[in-house]
């Protein structure tokens, strides 16, 4: 039920985003969700994509450094407080959320997440317990 | 201009006196030298088996060098001459890996370190009326400590102020009416930046002379002091070898470095032969410490370049003055007064493994004050995907350069192939200062 993220270590220099980008548009690789974390002196662009073990293959070919990360892509209901429901779940059960971004594509009505949790097996466990929707690595593929 | 001599008949001795004090002072070194294991090894093998071996002060050539290598690989105890019991201080500075360099001083060898300090301090025209600010370094830097032992024998009021913490420095001036700093040239700049922040003005000070040091510096960097602060700048040089910052300091005149000869032998070499060069030419500056009994340290090579003026003095001194230090003969560098050398951060950088061989050390300057920055790879496989990995890992590197070098460099971390690669010999130091 987790899904891979891919963790790529960007220096802040100009033209650094546009370089992983178009390594991985040559690769065929599609890029569904994105977000960077950035500090003063680096940043770190955290990328879900269509085939992420080929797209660290064609990292690490480049010498770009990229660890994949186990984070979880939740269905949200796209309506007011639909985010706050699965919120108060994950609050109630003591999951620690380390993050979280949007997708750039909604599944239907509802908008896709991705949360990297502390502990990915027992936010899984309990959001299972839920019945919170999960995507698949599948279903990743599929969007 | 009204000369005052803290010891005249020392001070004003002819030459011919001079050499007389320095064969004599030397033959009672040599007696304590051979009480230590390094010199009691190396002086018999070039002939010296007792002070009478030396007969003038030619003989003096005699002996070996000493170098800073000598002392590291004789550390901590290879040239102390005397039981611990009988010392009363140490210092130390920064060897060429994460192994220093040590003094000693019993309380006879601290006693005549003291009484050049303060005849140091007084032929600059600073008496017993005057307030010094020390901001330099308390601690192992000799150069806090040893100031405010001479300070106090010429009965200052010395306010131990030591570095950093600009706000109080100039709070202290105030509230203190601090006639005297002893301060490195780039931190006296940046204080200079600082008094409008604290709207302070310098015609609410009461300062009066500045005693700067540590770091080479230019002609033009004292002028701009003693125009901004309205005040007298004196050079001043030493290194903890050889008891720190009163070895050669500046007279009212300020026409350079008078250096106390008849407690340092000074000779200047070229560095590539060893052989002396006349006074007038540059070279690297060798001394002989004369005071110093407890840990005796004969032809030290210095590693800093400068000349004997030929010219005499009006204040009528007789110790010959040394230029202001021209530069280097290794690849010491001396940020904000700190000497480092970029093999003790190499050094550091390989014991961790969370980064690549490869590394970067560029200084440059950020305002009036030095700037040290590190810049390393990232070792790819042990990155797991998180900033805060990156943050602490920069802080750990950080921490573990202050440990060694005393400073806190910005460090950097970057892609792995980004920094400058070398087929031959590698530029790993990068100095964008202005050139002296």
């Amino acid at each position: 039920m987790k899904i891979k993220q891919i963790s790529i270590f960007l220096e802040n220099r100009k033209g650094r985003l546009y370089d992983v980008c178009a390594l991985l548009g040559k690769n065929d690789i599609n890029i569904r969700a994105l977000n960077v974390a950035e500090t003063e002196a680096f940043g770190i662009l955290r990328i879900v994509v269509n085939k992420p073990d080929a797209a660290v293959k064609a990292l690490k070919d480049a010498g770009i450094v990229a660890k994949i990360t186990d984070v979880v892509a939740i269905e949200v209901d796209d309506r007011p407080g639909g985010l706050t429901d699965i919120l108060k779940v994950l609050a109630d059960e003591d999951v620690n959320i380390e993050y979280m971004y949007g997708f750039v594509e909604k599944s239907s009505d509802r908008a896709l997440m991705v949360f990297r949790f502390d502990d990915v097996d027992k936010a899984v466990n309990i959001l299972k317990k839920h019945s919170i929707k999960i995507v698949t690595e599948q279903g990743v593929r599929e969007l | 201009m009204e000369i005052r001599y803290w010891n005249k008949e020392i001070e004003t001795a002819d030459r011919e006196k001079l050499r007389q004090i320095q064969l004599q002072r030397l033959k009672s070194i040599i007696a304590s030298a051979l009480k230590t294991p390094f010199y009691s090894r190396r002086l018999p093998s070039v002939g010296i088996h007792s002070p009478d071996d030396i007969k003038s002060l030619d003989d003096l050539r005699k002996i070996p060098f000493t170098t800073k290598d000598d002392l590291r690989q004789n550390y901590p105890k290879g040239l102390l001459s005397v039981d611990t019991s009988e010392v009363v201080r140490i210092h130390t500075s920064s060897g060429t890996t994460g192994v220093p360099t040590v003094i000693y001083l019993s309380a006879k060898d601290l006693d005549a370190a003291t009484d050049i300090m303060a005849r140091s301090i007084y032929a600059t025209g600073t008496d017993k009326t005057d307030i010094l600010q020390n901001m330099m370094s308390y601690g192992l830097f000799t150069g806090g400590l040893c100031m405010h032992y001479g300070a106090e024998r010429v009965g200052l009021m010395v306010i131990p102020a030591a570095g950093g913490n600009t706000k109080r420095q100039i709070q202290l001036m105030k509230d203190f009416r601090t006639t005297v700093l002893h301060i490195t040239p780039s931190y006296l700049l940046h204080v200079h930046s600082k008094l409008a922040e604290y709207s302070v003005a310098v015609s609410d000070l009461a300062l009066k002379k500045a005693f700067v040091g540590a770091e080479p510096h230019s002609e033009n960097t004292r002028r701009k002091i003693e125009d901004l602060f309205d005040i007298d700048a004196y050079n001043s040089y030493g290194l903890s070898e050889m008891n720190g910052p009163g070895v050669a300091f500046e007279c009212v005149y300020k026409t350079d470095l008078h250096l106390w000869e008849d407690a340092y032998i000074v000779e200047i070499i070229n560095p590539k032969t060893g052989e002396l060069v006349p006074d007038g030419k540059e070279g690297e500056v060798i001394l002989t410490n004369l005071i110093r009994h407890a840990m005796p340290l004969m032809r030290y090579r210095t590693r800093d370049l400068a000349f004997l003026h030929k010219e005499s003095c009006p204040c009528k001194r007789t110790h010959r003055r040394l230029s202001r230090i021209l530069g280097r003969t290794d690849d010491m560098l001396i940020i904000n007064g700190v000497n480092i050398f970029p093999s003790q951060i190499e050094e550091v950088i390989m014991k961790i493994p969370e980064v690549g061989t490869n590394y970067q050390i560029c200084v440059e300057k950020q305002g009036a004050l030095d700037r040290l920055i590190v810049k390393v790879e990232l070792y790819s496989k042990i990155f797991m995907g998180e900033a805060k990995q990156i943050d602490n890992l920069k802080a750990k590197i950080a921490d573990e350069l202050k440990a060694s070098i005393t400073l806190k460099p910005a460090v950097e971390l970057h892609e792995p192939g980004v920094l400058p690669v070398f087929e031959g010999k590698a530029v790993r130091v990068v100095d964008s200062r202005p050139k002296l």
